[in-house]
């Protein structure tokens, strides 16, 4: 059930996820059932708007969500085989920062202002590492160094706020990286950066994979992002998986009305101009009331096609071809006839 | 979309050409004729040459920055917006594009006149209104609006959107002949809302509703000229060409001049009939859309264009990759002659001795470079 990854015990394996929140005005749904896997050496993109899950199922991988009554997390998070949902708090906080690691959205909310950037790094290295503060330092100037700060042993001595942004992505990458982390996340890491110093973020963690052939995951609402860096993507959709595959073939032959609907609403600059550009109608469901059947279904251009089914009966994610998954109650050989009739000559 | 509305729009208030010829059975078509005369009258009007709405002529915006907290001194100025020349004509769109610090912003607040220039003129519809003082430009603000980033905190929350969106109308003493109430609900279904929805607040809209709100809200006075500052990069993924195909439609439909400020390059490509890419201030490439996307002519515009992420996880075999060292250095402190010299692999000597002037290469194709060359980085 894994992507065109080679054959094996994944790396990450996610399984069943279910996250949901009670809140005063009801339960959220915000993770339904998600399972997909991720190998070493590999990059799986989740592409979603917001509201889709894919923050909270990185977050839930990370261990990050208080469990209580207000959060409910079921299902696996297998990390090299071992449960992490299950596993104790003090457990998985060992793993984190050890074993997998996390990149956020904004390097200026998620670094402490009142510490140099060299203390913060060197904090990081020394929980999981029983070193001096020497030699942690040294660790810090070469993974400055590593992510491409010029001058890396003055700018130790910095603090967050005399970096740019594009600087202070690339500490808060070399913070996430400096135990070698097997797994990756960096949720969203370039949105609040420009288009030139998001393609040296992007370039880097290129780089930083085939450095340490970890396995990385990027959240990302950007299509052309996802194309750039990914091997495989997972289009998400109120809490649940879409459609799963390579990223080559998903995006050569996507088979869901969603992906569909989010490829042809793009602009690109590799495309013929367009005069009006294809919409999808309406907007994304409250988590609250996830619609029934396939959460898609009140936005979807063809859920005649498929039936009462439509607004019933949850579709399976289920093999489309090898390695390509489709969650969708369209018969396989009418979703490929309007790929090939409907929509590719719109693309 | 409403007929009502058109018809409101081209009134004597309007003031502009260009607009759908009202249906015959509407009532009260009698005031049209008229307006349609003014309209014309108006377009006639010379505007500073050609069909132009607005022409910016050596526009310049300076910060002071003081240091020190018990004598306060002078420590240079950012200079936000450094001698920025264009012109937008009527019905048309121009795009405008950079990085953050590029002034962009600045550029759109000093057309607005949210912000006074420093130096340099703005010109509108025939009118220098670089200095009018706040009640010169109050009858301005009628045909200047603007549409902002953020739909969360550019709509007051304690605020009904009847009121949101009448607000413009009030303070403009517009009352329309069918009242206030009315012509509001026909700018919620302008833009796709409920005209029911009138007496809820913007926290009960989406996003993407609110931003439809802010649209609405943006044409109540009936503008000629709208500045929108990024108006889909908050927005989710599908929302976006909604909000994108309503304001061409707007446009097609009212004859309205956009300025439309975006890092985007592939929406403000879709949007704009000419592009200005600006960088520290200054405009360093101006050109048609296809001639900018196809043939741009300035290495900083190459870079650009050659980091957008395409959606084809086939496309980066076949494109070139430009990738430009550091970052946008401070508008406080920027380089001296060419301000991209830093970065940029082609500079020369005299990139660092003498500020390349925006000259027109081709035509209507003007770039700021030393060495400027096609390329298709697409």
């Amino acid at each position: 059930m894994t992507g065109p990854a080679p054959a094996g015990t994944p790396f990450l394996q996610v399984r069943d996820l279910t996250v949901s929140f009670r809140t005063d005005d009801g339960v959220v749904h915000a993770v339904d059932r998600l399972s997909f896997s991720v190998e070493r050496g590999r990059t799986l993109g989740i592409v979603g708007e917001s509201g889709s899950g894919k923050s909270v199922t990185s977050l839930a991988i990370m261990g990050l969500h208080r469990r209580g009554r207000r959060v409910s997390i079921d299902g696996e998070i297998r990390l090299d085989g071992e449960d992490l949902v299950t596993a104790p708090a003090e457990r998985v906080r060992g793993l984190r920062g050890q074993r997998m690691a996390m990149i956020f959205q904004d390097p200026l909310s998620s670094m402490h202002p009142q510490f140099t950037v060299g203390e913060q790094i060197v904090e990081a290295y020394r929980v999981h590492n029983r070193v001096s503060r020497a030699a942690a330092r040294r660790r810090a100037t070469e993974l400055l160094e590593l992510v491409g700060i010029p001058e890396p042993a003055r700018r130790l001595d910095d603090y967050p706020h005399q970096f740019s942004g594009g600087m202070r992505q690339r500490a808060m990458i070399a913070m996430a990286v400096s135990c070698n982390p097997e797994l990756l996340i960096a949720d969203e890491p370039t949105t609040a950066l420009d288009v030139t110093v998001q393609a040296q973020i992007l370039d880097l963690m290129r780089e930083l994979q085939k450095e340490f052939n970890s396995a990385i995951i990027i959240i990302t609402h950007d299509l052309g992002v996802v194309a750039e860096i990914s091997d495989d993507i997972l289009v998400m959709y109120a809490g649940q998986a879409m459609e799963h595959g390579g990223v080559e073939e998903v995006f050569a032959h996507a088979e869901h009305p969603y992906t569909w609907g989010l490829l042809q609403s793009i602009t690109r600059l590799d495309r013929q101009l367009e005069t009006t550009l294809r919409t999808i109608p309406g907007s994304p469901p409250s988590l609250i009331n996830v619609p029934p059947g396939c959460p898609f279904h009140p936005r979807c251009t063809y859920r005649e096609l498929a039936g009462p089914a439509a607004s019933t009966v949850r579709p399976p994610l289920a093999e489309a071809s090898p390695g390509h998954r489709v969650a969708c109650h369209l018969p396989v050989d009418e979703r490929r006839r309007l790929l090939r009739e409907e929509v590719t000559p719109t693309l | 979309m409403s007929d009502n509305l058109a018809k409101d729009l081209a009134s004597p208030a309007a003031g502009e050409g260009a607009m759908p010829t009202p249906p015959a059975d509407a009532p009260a078509t009698g005031a049209v004729p008229a307006a349609t005369a003014d309209a014309g009258a108006l377009r006639d009007r010379p505007a500073g040459g050609g069909d132009e709405l607005v022409r910016v002529t050596d526009l310049t915006k300076l910060f002071p920055v003081r240091r020190g907290t018990l004598v306060r001194r002078g420590a240079g100025a950012v200079r936000a917006v450094d001698g920025v020349s264009f012109a937008i004509d009527r019905g048309t769109t121009l795009g405008l594009v950079g990085e953050s610090g590029s002034g962009k912003s600045t550029a759109g607040r000093l057309i607005s006149r949210l912000l006074e220039p420093t130096s340099g003129s703005v010109v509108f519809d025939g009118q220098d209104i670089s200095h009018l003082s706040s009640r010169q430009l109050r009858p301005l603000r009628r045909d200047i609006q603007m549409i902002f980033q953020d739909p969360y905190s550019s709509l007051n929350p304690r605020h009904t959107i009847g009121a949101i969106v009448a607000a413009p109308m009030r303070i403009q003493k517009q009352v329309p002949r069918r009242g206030v109430r009315d012509r509001v609900r026909e700018l919620l279904e302008l833009v796709g809302l409920n005209p029911e929805h009138y007496n809820r607040y913007p926290n009960e809209f989406s996003g993407g509703q609110r931003q439809r709100i802010g649209i609405a809200r943006a044409l109540a006075t009936r503008p000629k000229l709208i500045i929108a500052d990024e108006p889909v990069s908050a927005l989710d993924v599908s929302i976006r060409a909604q909000i994108i195909n309503l304001l061409d439609g707007l446009r097609t439909e009212f004859g309205l001049t956009y300025l439309f400020i975006a890092h985007d390059l592939s929406m403000v490509r879709h949007l704009s009939d000419r592009v200005a890419v600006m960088y520290l201030g200054q405009i360093i490439e101006l050109a048609d859309r296809t001639d900018l996307f196809s043939g741009a002519l300035h290495p900083y515009t190459h870079a650009l264009l050659s980091a957008v992420p395409i959606p084809d996880p086939t496309s980066h075999r076949r494109r070139e990759r430009i990738r430009l060292h550091d970052e946008v250095p401070s508008p406080l402190n920027p380089p001296v002659a060419c301000r991209f010299h830093p970065r940029c692999w082609k500079a020369q000597e005299i990139c660092r001795t003498e500020a390349p002037p925006l000259l027109e290469r081709a035509p209507g194709h003007q770039v700021a470079c030393h060495f400027p060359e096609k390329r298709d980085v697409v």
